[in-house]
């Protein structure tokens, strides 16, 4: 059990180590950073001072532990096209982002595992029909589509909801601020959260279904039927319980990607987080955001895989007693 | 499909006759599904191929547009000019219809040029893995984990932001188509890959492979005359699903403002033009490329899908 998680954690490191080489390199082949960081006029001794003082006069590996080191301590560089410190900018984009993203993924746990369970349970209804037929046609949407639509819909037409930006916010402490205290903050947050959970939804509530009806399969469902338990009682405790395993892996892994979606959900709506600085860095070639943004990214995909793997173990009692088993 | 049974079994038979008589056609003509998205590829591919015959007018010659034509709604006639179009004219007066079909061609070509780069990248290097194994496998199979952990989209934005960082300012936009091919092949490599060494790694130990190794072929004519044909139907699976994935990339970076540029639209663009007149009331500009584009996207994953299940015995 240890070892294991040791042998992950290793592992996960050295997946960081290699995406840091990427955005180092980024940072070091992309474009000169002295070009880019002086305008035309400068002088030979503003060029040399600003070598030395980014330390690109040292040796590459130096470079690129200088690199990782100011990474770790949360210091990316100066963006070019802002000219203020990445992590600074990245601060103060980082809660629009979060809370769309948890509203987003609760949204889409909530109502995937109902409706999976529901879907599973009435697997003949009607209702049921509607909703499978229905996720098909949202699996196959591209993402920025759902979000026009929604736009037209509750924006254009029956203009119930903000179509853009994040309503009023509130600050909380130094750097924090949120929209969920003020009616307008609430509104805005409506639809960019349907349209990035929408995706992650379907594919929950497909999942559920089809591991809730494999489970309901099985024969201790029926004895637990025959005990004369009741429908909730043998759905919800003994089916849905054991449908957790896959299901808590691909919650896991969905929520990084909700977090890389948000930038298509961002830019449609005009959503000031961090998917929208990311988008505008790669429309500007800001290469130390996009470089921040990548580090960034990465220790979250990274964590939250780590997290997923040894969640597993405590999860599911059969992988603790022995890793080289049939599982 | 075992092709290779069906040319002993019928030597004398015609390559058409033979694929007539086949499961797979069998298979194709019994299934709905099938038939009506290959119809809607075949038709859309076509229109995209032949654009320039289609298109009542060439959206990019400047000699043929009409300003005077601006934000006509679909088949009503404009107040100054009289003359109608089927699915309108955006606010230069350019008809919507042509520019589909020639967006459409933008898409399609970027759609399939990356699906084939990322084809041939994941088959070297799918078949280097599985038939050299040792280091090179494993870097090559860690590279590939690695990248699987991100979504392809997000690996997609960020090499077209390297590339663009790249490519000198003044060329960025006539490099855009590809940058872009670059950016969605390389994202895309994993999957042909994985599947490339796995038949690898199952042929590499049968007897015709050690039989052509005896006779002192090549490694690599080993590797592609002799395992690859035999990997091939579910790359070609993988490569119809792709192309759908390929095709909703392009159109998702280049509605965000990160792919194709607004002097070589692709569908994806056309969408992001249109998206600023929907509030004041031009609907057909947004509306009929996200139509067309859905239902290309669409019908290539139905038929990917469809030929999943058809070329995989484990399913029949």
């Amino acid at each position: 059990m240890l070892a294991f998680i040791i042998r992950r954690v290793g592992q996960s490191i050295l997946v960081l180590l290699i995406v840091g080489l990427v955005a180092f390199s980024m940072f070091r082949f992309v474009g000169d950073p002295i070009d880019n960081m002086l305008g035309q006029e400068r002088t030979i001794e503003d060029v040399e001072r600003l070598r030395t003082q980014l330390g690109l006069d040292q040796p590459f590996p130096v470079q690129y532990f200088k690199f990782l080191e100011g990474a770790v301590q949360g210091n990316f560089g100066v963006s070019y096209r802002q000219g203020r410190p990445v992590a600074e900018i990245l601060m103060e984009r980082a809660p629009a982002t979060l809370e769309l993203a948890a509203v987003s993924g609760l949204l889409a746990i909530i109502a995937g595992i109902a409706l999976g369970v529901f879907t599973a349970i009435r697997r003949n209804g009607f209702a049921a029909h509607t909703i499978m037929a229905a996720s098909l046609v949202g699996v196959s949407l591209p993402t920025f589509l759902i979000g026009i639509l929604l736009i037209y819909l509750f924006s254009v037409e029956l203009g119930w909801l903000p179509s853009f930006g994040r309503g009023e916010t509130v600050s909380i402490g130094d750097w924090w601020t949120t929209g969920f205290l003020t009616q307008s903050g609430i509104k805005a947050l409506i639809l960019p959260a349907i349209t990035l959970g929408l995706y992650q939804m379907t594919l929950i509530m497909r999942l559920v279904r089809s591991e809730m009806l494999e489970v309901l399969r099985q024969d201790y469902i029926r004895f637990a039927r025959a005990r004369g338990l009741r429908d909730r009682v043998v759905n919800f405790r003994h089916a849905l319980k054991n449908t957790m395993v896959p299901v808590v892996t691909v919650i896991g892994l969905q929520l990084g990607s909700i977090i890389a979606f948000a930038i298509i959900t961002e830019t449609v709506f005009q959503w000031p987080g961090v998917g929208l600085l990311f988008i505008n860095a790669i429309q500007f070639v800001d290469i130390p955001v996009m470089a921040a943004y990548l580090m960034l990214i990465s220790v979250m995909f990274v964590g939250i895989n780590l997290i997923v793997d040894i969640l597993y173990v405590f999860i599911d009692p059969r992988l603790r007693v022995d890793r080289k088993g049939g599982h | 499909m075992s092709d290779a049974q069906m040319t002993t079994r019928a030597k004398d038979k015609s390559r058409w006759e033979r694929f007539r008589e086949s499961d797979f056609f069998y298979a194709f003509k019994r299934s709905p599904i099938a038939l009506v998205s290959f119809t809607v590829v075949c038709i859309l591919v076509l229109s995209a191929v032949f654009a320039p015959l289609i298109a009542p007018t060439n959206p990019f010659d400047p000699a043929s547009l009409n300003l005077m034509n601006g934000f006509t709604a679909p088949m009503e006639p404009n107040a100054f000019t009289q003359e109608t179009f089927l699915m309108g004219t955006d606010d230069q007066g350019r008809d919507v219809f042509s520019t589909i079909l020639y967006g459409m061609r933008i898409s399609l070509f970027v759609g399939v040029s990356a699906v084939l780069f990322a084809m041939v990248l994941g088959i070297i290097l799918g078949l280097i893995a599985g038939y050299f194994g040792g280091w090179a496998e494993t870097i090559i199979m860690r590279f590939a984990d690695v990248q699987l952990t991100f979504p392809s989209i997000l690996v997609a934005m960020l090499i077209f932001g390297i590339a663009k960082g790249f490519t000198p300012v003044e060329y960025r936009d006539q490099m855009a188509i590809w940058v872009l091919i670059l950016a969605i092949g390389l994202s895309d490599w994993v999957q042909f890959a994985r599947v490339v060494r796995g038949a690898t790694l199952v042929e590499k130990s049968k007897d015709y492979v050690a039989a052509a190794r005896l006779i002192g072929r090549s490694p690599w004519a080993i590797m592609i005359k002799h395992i690859l044909p035999n990997a091939l139907s579910p790359v070609l699976v993988i490569a119809t699903i792709s192309l759908a994935l390929a095709i909703i990339a392009e159109a998702t970076l280049s509605f965000l403002g990160v792919g194709a540029p607004p002097t070589q639209p692709s569908l994806g663009t056309l969408i992001r033009i249109g998206q600023g007149f929907l509030f004041s009331g031009e609907w057909w500009i947004l509306f009929f490329p996200a139509c067309t584009l859905l239902a290309l996207a669409l019908s290539v994953n139905l038929l990917g899908d469809w030929l999943r299940d058809a070329l995989n015995p484990r399913l029949r």
